[in-house]
């Protein structure tokens, strides 16, 4: 296995997958002669040629429900969105158009596509620029998301959103672009819809996804110092929700933390504590607690900032808290 | 004030029949140079990482922040994107606040919560500092609409880029300004790249001024490298606009100098290009060879008001530096402004 950053990985996703289909495009703000405003289609232009990996002028809307059409009409689009951000502009196109043709048709029509880019909050970059979207988008039948918070991850799923016959909503993390991980060779395949334990503990489970997962492990070390054992559950696909790998972890170790970066109100952290509650109550010691990003929009100030951002010590202060609950 | 001309004569110049004083020249030359040496300490502290996160300058586009400052009233409104140093600063802000929102600290015009994308001074009727792309355009519209609603004659300056030209909303926009005539002075600061895409690349009709035509918002092309060009047909647009004719376009051709932001290394044009416009239209050298020549000012005087510029620069970003950063308790203010104290998610403690 070779040594490769998170947007390698990205890249290696999308280039084995348009090697392979060549109904598969990429197009988006600067993804070709720039090489990717977080160069994560570095070289694709070169590869492919223009008629595939297409700059766009900003206009997210516009390529957004073009990539919806070609998808209907038979194309696999890749649709970058520079950040989610800016994916708000196209949320028409993505809640009223993609997630909902297949149904509304009555499967005359799919949209087999992905949506991807960068999520959540990158460094010093204020409200408009830092934001974790990922529940807004799981709340919508009719599409899938997945966040990856490893460059193996990366790799596995993207190829599978690609080939994935619906929408996917892929929500990469800026800060994880330069992260460097043992990456399979050649064609990689996660399915969708699997959590991956990450640590196997038995004291405590702690389920986290994209950057978060990191500090979950960061968090599981800090743990063991102090003789709990935590479990490290990512879920990958954020929906549909391998709940099963989540429940049966809870059921070894009856204690939970759910950790996400974005804020807390009917957050991932809200759905997935809920169906511990739901399915895996008596397996409870303690009650479920969330750790999330503060209730603010994201300030500038370099202070500010930290304290708006869950850490890894919140984590360790939760976890040794559900601990020592009866 | 340099003392050239006789008292009776009064000291100035004449560009397209319209007179500046010497004051006055010297005071509009005085902030192009003000902006360039801020941007470039500004550059030099996010090099040594006092400041954070994405920073876009503006050098090069002085003629454009300051002229049309200078056709503007100070009551008229004014927003842009997140290149907006050059403008707050020309609108009058305090430059301290303006370096130590860039520091992130608790003088910043917004208290360190925006950085330097979200500059924002509603004494001096400036909305920003608006980071996403186009965002600020329907908004422009808005406060145009304000203004025809209360009838007190504001003039909206809306202020994009030729990237942001291209957002969907801005077509609205024109669409409503023209058919309700509304008070909006639409400025594209046409600087030929949208971050590493070039004008061509982005759009099909390259000429920006034009896309109005099919709603009926006329529109202007300016040098933007030529401050008086800029003060006066902005001032003609700014006229337009508040005699009820409806809103007009301005694009202005200008260029910047820096990278997209301080992390674009701007391979994507050549030395060459940049030199063209560097040396051969930089809008302070222009002003400063105009000056000369009309004997209003020597390229001594010149070199001592950029060295006093530099100083005061300097004691800007020292002042700036020497604030404390915002208070954690800041982290929870302005979210609301009628909080529900009893009801979760409860304000001030969620997370
Ligand atoms: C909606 C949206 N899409 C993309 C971006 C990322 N982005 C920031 S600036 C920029 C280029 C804008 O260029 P232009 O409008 O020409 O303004 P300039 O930077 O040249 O002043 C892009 C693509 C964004 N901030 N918002
Ligand atoms: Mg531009």
């Amino acid at each position: 296995m070779a040594k490769i950053t998170y947007r390698e990985a990205l890249n290696q996703a999308m280039c084995n997958e348009m090697e392979r289909d060549d109904r598969v495009f990429l197009m988006g703000e600067e993804v070709a002669e720039y090489n990717g405003a977080y160069k994560v289609s570095q070289g694709m232009l070169d590869k492919f040629g223009p008629k595939r990996v297409i700059d766009t002028p900003i206009t997210e809307l516009g390529f957004a429900g073009l990539g919806v059409g070609a998808a209907m009409a038979g194309l696999r689009p890749i649709i970058e969105f520079m950040t989610w951000n800016f994916a708000i502009l196209a949320a028409d196109q993505i809640v009223n158009a993609a997630a909902k043709m297949k149904y509304m048709t009555a499967g005359q029509y799919n949209c087999p596509m992905v949506f991807r880019g960068a999520g959540g909050a990158a460094a010093r970059v204020s409200s408009q620029h830092s934001q974790a979207f990922e529940n807004w988008y799981a709340n919508i039948p009719g599409l899938k998301v997945v966040m990856p918070s490893n460059p193996a991850d990366a790799k596995g799923l993207l190829a599978a959103s690609i080939r994935d016959n619906d929408t996917v909503i892929f929500i990469e993390n800026e800060i994880n672009y330069g992260d460097i991980g043992e990456v399979p060779e050649g064609e990689y395949i996660i399915p969708l819809g699997k959590a991956d334990i990450k640590r196997v503990g038995k004291d405590i489970t702690l389920v986290a996804h994209s950057r978060m997962t990191g500090y979950a492990l960061a968090a599981a070390e800090e743990l063991a110092k102090m003789g709990i054992d935590a479990e490290v559950v990512d879920p990958r696909t954020i929906r549909p929700l391998d709940e099963a790998t989540i429940l049966a972890s809870v059921a070894k170790t009856n204690r939970a933390v759910v950790i996400e970066e974005g804020w807390r109100f009917a957050g991932i952290g809200a759905e997935i504590s809920a169906r511990i509650m739901e399915k895996g109550f008596d397996d409870l010691d303690a009650p479920v607690a969330r750790v999330t990003g503060k209730d603010v929009p994201m300030p500038y100030a370099a202070n500010l900032e930290n304290h708006a951002l869950p850490s890894v010590a919140d984590i360790v202060e939760a976890a040794r808290v559900t601990c020592n609950r009866a | 004030m340099t003392g050239k001309k006789t008292q009776e004569q009064a000291a100035g110049l004449t560009q397209e029949g319209r007179f500046y004083s010497a004051e006055r020249l010297h005071a509009m030359h005085g902030m192009m140079l003000y902006i360039r040496r801020f941007e470039e300490k500004a550059g030099q502290m996010y090099g040594l990482k006092k400041i954070g996160g994405f920073c876009h300058l503006c050098n090069g586009q002085e003629a454009v922040c300051v002229g049309m400052e200078e056709a503007s009233e100070s009551t008229d409104y004014m927003m842009t994107s997140y290149r907006d140093h050059g403008h707050i600063i020309a609108r009058g802000t305090e430059p301290t606040a303006v370096m130590a929102e860039l520091l992130g600290r608790a003088g910043g015009v917004v208290g360190g919560k925006g950085g330097s994308m979200h500059m924002f001074d509603v004494e001096k009727n400036f909305a920003g500092g608006n980071g996403i792309v186009g965002e600020q355009v329907p908004i422009g519209l808005g406060f145009a609409f304000a203004s025809q609603y209360r009838g007190d004659k504001r003039v909206s300056i809306t202020i994009m880029g030729d990237g942001g030209v291209n957002q969907g909303a801005v077509y609205e926009s024109f669409n409503m300004a023209a058919l309700w005539k509304l008070p909006v002075v639409f400025v594209i600061e046409n600087n030929q790249y949208a971050m590493g895409t070039s004008l061509s690349r982005a759009s099909a009709e390259t000429h920006l001024y034009k896309r109005g035509i099919s709603f009926k918002v006329p529109g202007i092309q300016v040098d933007g490298m030529d401050v008086l060009e800029v003060e006066r047909k902005m001032g003609e647009a700014i006229e337009h606009a508040r005699s009820g004719q409806g809103p007009i376009i301005v694009e202005m051709m200008t260029y910047r100098y820096r990278g997209h932001s301080m992390s674009d290394p701007a391979t994507y044009r050549t030395r060459d290009e940049v030199d063209e416009w560097r040396t051969g239209r930089d809008p302070i050298a222009r002003l400063q060879k105009q000056m000369i020549e009309a004997g209003l000012a020597t390229e001594a005087e010149f070199k001592q008001k950029d060295k006093d510029i530099k100083k005061e620069v300097v004691a800007v970003a020292k002042a700036a530096e020497a604030q404390p950063e915002p208070d954690l308790s800041v982290l929870w203010d302005d979210i609301l402004t009628d909080e529900i104290p009893n009801a979760y998610p409860y304000p001030r403690q969620v997370g």
